[in-house]
């Protein structure tokens, strides 16, 4: 016989708990993505081809450096929470799901910092 | 007490693709290959902080007629899921749901993508890129 409540019963099956707050951060770095990927767009047009002084010229301006920045970090947030669905939806067995997301969470989380030092180090850099 | 053996749903093999199906699954495709993306966005920023014989070796292989190809792939799928997810924004508002609407901003962000795409590469040749 079930003691317990249909509430409570639906809250120990529930999910993770954590939906809500993943949903909510992918929708607002979805809309912090659209303005600095068209702003990365027309930079990439003007930087075709450009040898590395160039490119420093470029960097070295603190409004492109922090704009290159924040697109870093919110880009790969926002790759980070979307592959975390299609993994979760696609790898099944726990086990390999749990290593597929470990390593590409490690793996995005290496490339986002790698980026944010490369910039730091080519803004301030001679 | 899951059972291994349950089948899965959809059954995508007796399923015909439908405009809404194909969309929402490119969105996804589109979102793993932009994060493949990634890898070439930190090569490029990496190599500018190592110096110039690792830029140029960069800028090389994406000015190389791979690089262009692949450089227009990514320009496509960032504008397909840029337009796709405002459409999911959209909808997170509870705006556009009707069938017809659907169908209707589906194709819009097919011609957005396709429009986008070939507006960047003529700017892009334009400004003398294609060297």
């Amino acid at each position: 016989m079930e003691m317990r409540s249909s509430l409570a019963h639906a809250r120990g099956l529930g999910a993770a708990k954590e939906g809500v707050g993943h949903w909510w951060s992918q929708r607002v770095t979805a809309i912090a993505l659209v303005p600095l990927c068209i702003w990365f767009v027309f930079s990439a047009i003007a930087l075709m081809g450009a040898d590395l002084a160039t490119f420093q010229d470029w960097l070295r301006p603190f409004g492109n450096a922090l704009l290159m920045v924040l697109l870093v970090i919110v880009l790969f947030y926002h790759a980070y929470l979307g592959m975390q669905v299609v993994i979760e939806d696609y790898v099944s067995g726990e086990a390999a799901k749990v290593t597929v997301l470990l390593i590409v969470k490690f793996a995005l989380f290496v490339l986002a910092t790698s980026c944010v030092m490369a910039v730091i180090l080519v803004a301030i850099g001679g | 007490m899951a059972s291994t053996e349950r089948p899965l749903s959809p059954h995508i093999q007796v399923y015909r693709p439908q405009i809404t199906s194909v969309l929402s699954i490119l969105h996804r495709i589109t979102g793993v290959a932009l994060t493949v993306g990634t890898l070439f966005l930190t090569w490029w920023l990496v190599a500018a902080a190592y110096g110039p014989e690792e830029f140029t070796r960069a800028q090389s292989f994406l000015g190389s007629w791979f690089g262009h190809l692949m450089l227009w792939g990514f320009t496509f799928a960032l504008f397909y899921h840029l337009g796709n997810g405002l459409r999911h924004l959209a909808w997170d508002f509870g705006l556009g749901f009707e069938l017809p609407q659907v169908r209707k901003s589906g194709l819009a962000v097919v011609a957005f993508a396709v429009v986008l795409t070939l507006i960047t590469l003529i700017a892009a040749y334009a400004a003398g890129g294609g060297s």
